[in-house]
C-alpha cells in the first residue's frame, strides 16, 4: 500500500475542491442568472475538458506549464522552481480539468432559484449578499454538493492528465491512480489490488454519502 | 401600520415592453389594475417595487421619489419599502412560515423580529402554523404567509400581483373577504393587479383599465363599467352593447340619439352638434324586459320591439340575444333571471319588448372613423 500516494491524492483532491468551490459558485451563478451575449461560447469552453482526450488536454497543459511558455517562466521567477512536474502544476491542471464538474451542477442548482424568489428576497429588503447567503445558496446547495463530490472523486481517479503534467514523482506528483498502474507494471498484483480496493470502497462511500445528503436536503425542501 | 403618502405612478417607454401609464393611489385606497393577460400589469407592479426599470417616468410615494428617469433616480427594491405579494407567492421553500415572514423584518431590532413576525402570522389567521414549511401549507395558507411577509416590511405601498389566481374558487371567496377586512386597517396605498374584472369590482375603490401597456381609464368600478371612455374600454370591461349612432335634436329633457333610424332619449349632450356620429353603450342592467302580464315603471323609456334570437341558460341566469325590429342587424344583449325569462315566455323567435333606460345610455364621444 502506497500511503504517500494515497495521501497525495487526497491532498490534491481536497485542495482542488477548495479552489473550485468559489470558482464554481461564481461561474455557475453567473451562467444561471446572467443575461449576456456569448454565453454559449463560455459554456462550451467550460465543457471542453469533458470531451477532450485527457492526453490532448495534458499535452497542452504541459506546453503551457513548460519553461518556454510565459506562464512557466513567470512561475519559475516567482516560485524558483518549474511548474511542470510539480505538485502546484498538478493542482492547477486538476482545477482546469475539473471545471465542468464544478460549474455544471452548481449552475443547475442556481437555476432552480427562480427570478420570483430573487425578486421576493429583494422586496423583503435583503441585500444581494444576504439574498445569496439566505435564499440562493441554501436552495442551490444540492448542486454545490454534487459538484464538490464529483470534483473530489474525479481528481482521485484521473490518470492521463496527471501522468502528462506531473509524471510520477513519489511524494510530489505520484497519485494513487498512478501508483496502481505502477504496481501492475511491476507485477505486484497484491499491492495493486489493495489500492484498487481502497479506491473502490472510498468511491462507494462518497456516492452513498452524497445520495443520502441530497435526499435529506430534498426532503427538507419538498 | 405605517402612515404613508399617496402613490403616484407614471411610466413611459416605447419597448421592449411598451408602457404608457399614469395613475395615483391615495393612502388607504385599493386601486385595481385590470386588463387582459399580457397587457403589462405585472410589469407596472414590478416597476413600482423596483425589480423592473422602465426607460422613462416617475414613481413617488408622498414626498419620497423612488424613480425619476429624468433626474436619474432609481432606488433599488431594498430601499423602496414596497410590500409585494407575488402571483405564485414566491415563498422561500426552505424556510418555515415564520422564517419567511422574519426575512422581511430586517429593519427592526433583532430582538423584536420574531415577535413581529408571529403577530403578523396571527393577524392573517395562521397562529400555530409558524413552523410549517410552505410545502406543508394549502394554497390559501401560502397566500396568507405571502401577505404577512409583504406587511412585515412595514411597507409604504402594498402591491398584490394576481394574488387569488392560484387558489380554488371556494378559497378565493374566503380570501376576498379576508383581504377586504384586512385592507380596512391598512393606511398605505394598495395596488391590486388582476385580469378578473369581477374581482376588481368587488375589491377595489377605483379601477385602472390597462391594455397593451397603456392605462386607458381610471375611475370607480361603477363609472368604468357603465361609462367607459372608449369603445375599446367598453369591450375590455365586457360591455356587450356598444353601438354606432348620430346625435339627434337637443331638448330640455336631453338629447336624442338616432340609432339606425330609431330615436332614443339620452341624457343632455350639450357639446355635440346634431348629426355628429357617436358610439354609445348601454350596460346589461339598464336593458329592462317588459312584462307580458302588466306594464311596469320605466316602460315608456325608449321602448324597443323585436324578437329573441338566442336564449342561453347559464346557472340561474338566461343570456338573451335580442334583434330589434327596426334594424335586424343589431343584436342587443342582456341577461335576466331564468325564472323571469320563463314567466315571460322568452324563447328563440318569441316577440318581446325591452326598454333602454335613459340613465344607462352612455355616449362615448364622436367617432373618429365613419360607421361602415
Amino acid at each position: 500500500m502506497d500511503w504517500t500516494a494515497l495521501w497525495l491524492s487526497f491532498r490534491l483532491a481536497g485542495l482542488t475542491v477548495l479552489a473550485l468551490l468559489p470558482i464554481g459558485l461564481l461561474l455557475g451563478r453567473w451562467l444561471a442568472f446572467g443575461e449576456m451575449r456569448g454565453r454559449s461560447v463560455i459554456e462550451a469552453l467550460i465543457l471542453l475538458p469533458l470531451v477532450l482526450p485527457p492526453t490532448v488536454l495534458g499535452y497542452y497543459l504541459l506546453v503551457a506549464f513548460g519553461a518556454a511558455s510565459p506562464l512557466g517562466q513567470a512561475w519559475q521567477s516567482v516560485a524558483g522552481q518549474p511548474l511542470a512536474f510539480s505538485f502546484e502544476g498538478l493542482l492547477l491542471a486538476s482545477i482546469l480539468f475539473n471545471l465542468p464538474f464544478a460549474v455544471q451542477p452548481t449552475q443547475r442548482g442556481f437555476e432552480t432559484v427562480g427570478a420570483d424568489l430573487r425578486d421576493a428576497a429583494a422586496c423583503s429588503g435583503l441585500s444581494a449578499w444576504q439574498s445569496f447567503l439566505r435564499v440562493e445558496l441554501p436552495l442551490a446547495w444540492p448542486g454545490v454538493l454534487t459538484a464538490s463530490v464529483l470534483c473530489f472523486a474525479h481528481t482521485l481517479g484521473e490518470f492521463g492528465i496527471v501522468l502528462m503534467v506531473g509524471g510520477a514523482i513519489p511524494g510530489e506528483t505520484k497519485t494513487i491512480a498512478i501508483a496502481i498502474y505502477d504496481r501492475v507494471q511491476a507485477f505486484d498484483d497484491a499491492a495493486a489490488g489493495r489500492m484498487a480496493a481502497v479506491l473502490l470502497v472510498l468511491s462507494l462511500a462518497t456516492i452513498a454519502l452524497t445520495l443520502a445528503l441530497s435526499r435529506h436536503l430534498g426532503r427538507r425542501r419538498a | 401600520m405605517t402612515a404613508a403618502g399617496g402613490l403616484s405612478v407614471e411610466l413611459r417607454q416605447p419597448g421592449p415592453i411598451p408602457l404608457d401609464v399614469a395613475f395615483d393611489c391615495a393612502p388607504g385606497e385599493l386601486l385595481a389594475l385590470v386588463g387582459p393577460s399580457g397587457s403589462g400589469k405585472s410589469t407596472i407592479l414590478r416597476a413600482i417595487a423596483g425589480t423592473y426599470r422602465a426607460a422613462g417616468g416617475r414613481i413617488a410615494v408622498g414626498p419620497e421619489v423612488w424613480f425619476d428617469a429624468a433626474a436619474g433616480i432609481a432606488l433599488p427594491p431594498q430601499r423602496r419599502r414596497a410590500g409585494m405579494v407575488f402571483q405564485s407567492y414566491a415563498l422561500f421553500p426552505h424556510m418555515s412560515a415564520l422564517g419567511n415572514v422574519m426575512t422581511a423584518t430586517g429593519h427592526l431590532p433583532r430582538a423584536e423580529r420574531e415577535g413581529r413576525a408571529r403577530e403578523l402570522l396571527a393577524r392573517v389567521h395562521l397562529a400555530g402554523l409558524e413552523a410549517r414549511l410552505p410545502s406543508a401549507l394549502s394554497g390559501g395558507q401560502q397566500q396568507r404567509v405571502a401577505v404577512a411577509r409583504a406587511l412585515a416590511r412595514a411597507p409604504q405601498v402594498l402591491l398584490l400581483d394576481e394574488p387569488f389566481s392560484a387558489v380554488d374558487k371556494a378559497t378565493r371567496q374566503r380570501l376576498y373577504r379576508e383581504v377586504a377586512e384586512l385592507r380596512r386597517s391598512l393606511e398605505m396605498p394598495v395596488v391590486l393587479v388582476t385580469h378578473d374584472l369581477d374581482e376588481a369590482v368587488l375589491l377595489a375603490d377605483r379601477l385602472t383599465v390597462v391594455s397593451r401597456g397603456r392605462s386607458l381609464q381610471t375611475g370607480t368600478p361603477e363609472t368604468v363599467t357603465s361609462r367607459p371612455d372608449s369603445a375599446e374600454i367598453a369591450r375590455l370591461v365586457d360591455l356587450r352593447n356598444v353601438f354606432e349612432g348620430r346625435v339627434g335634436a337637443h331638448s330640455e329633457q336631453g338629447t336624442a340619439i338616432d340609432w339606425s333610424g330609431k330615436l332614443l332619449e339620452a341624457g343632455p349632450l350639450p357639446g355635440l352638434a346634431p348629426g355628429t356620429p357617436v358610439s354609445w353603450v348601454i350596460p346589461d342592467g339598464f336593458v329592462v324586459l317588459h312584462r307580458r302580464d302588466r306594464p311596469s315603471r320605466g316602460e315608456r323609456e325608449n321602448p324597443v320591439e323585436g324578437h329573441v334570437e338566442t336564449l342561453v341558460p347559464i346557472g340561474q341566469m338566461a343570456w338573451v340575444s335580442f334583434r330589434p325590429s327596426h334594424d335586424g342587424t343589431l343584436p342587443l344583449q342582456f341577461s335576466v333571471p331564468l325564472h323571469v325569462a320563463r314567466r315571460n315566455g322568452l324563447a328563440p323567435d318569441a316577440a318581446a319588448t325591452v326598454s333602454l333606460l335613459t340613465d344607462g345610455i352612455h355616449v362615448i364621444g364622436p367617432r373618429t372613423k365613419p360607421a361602415s
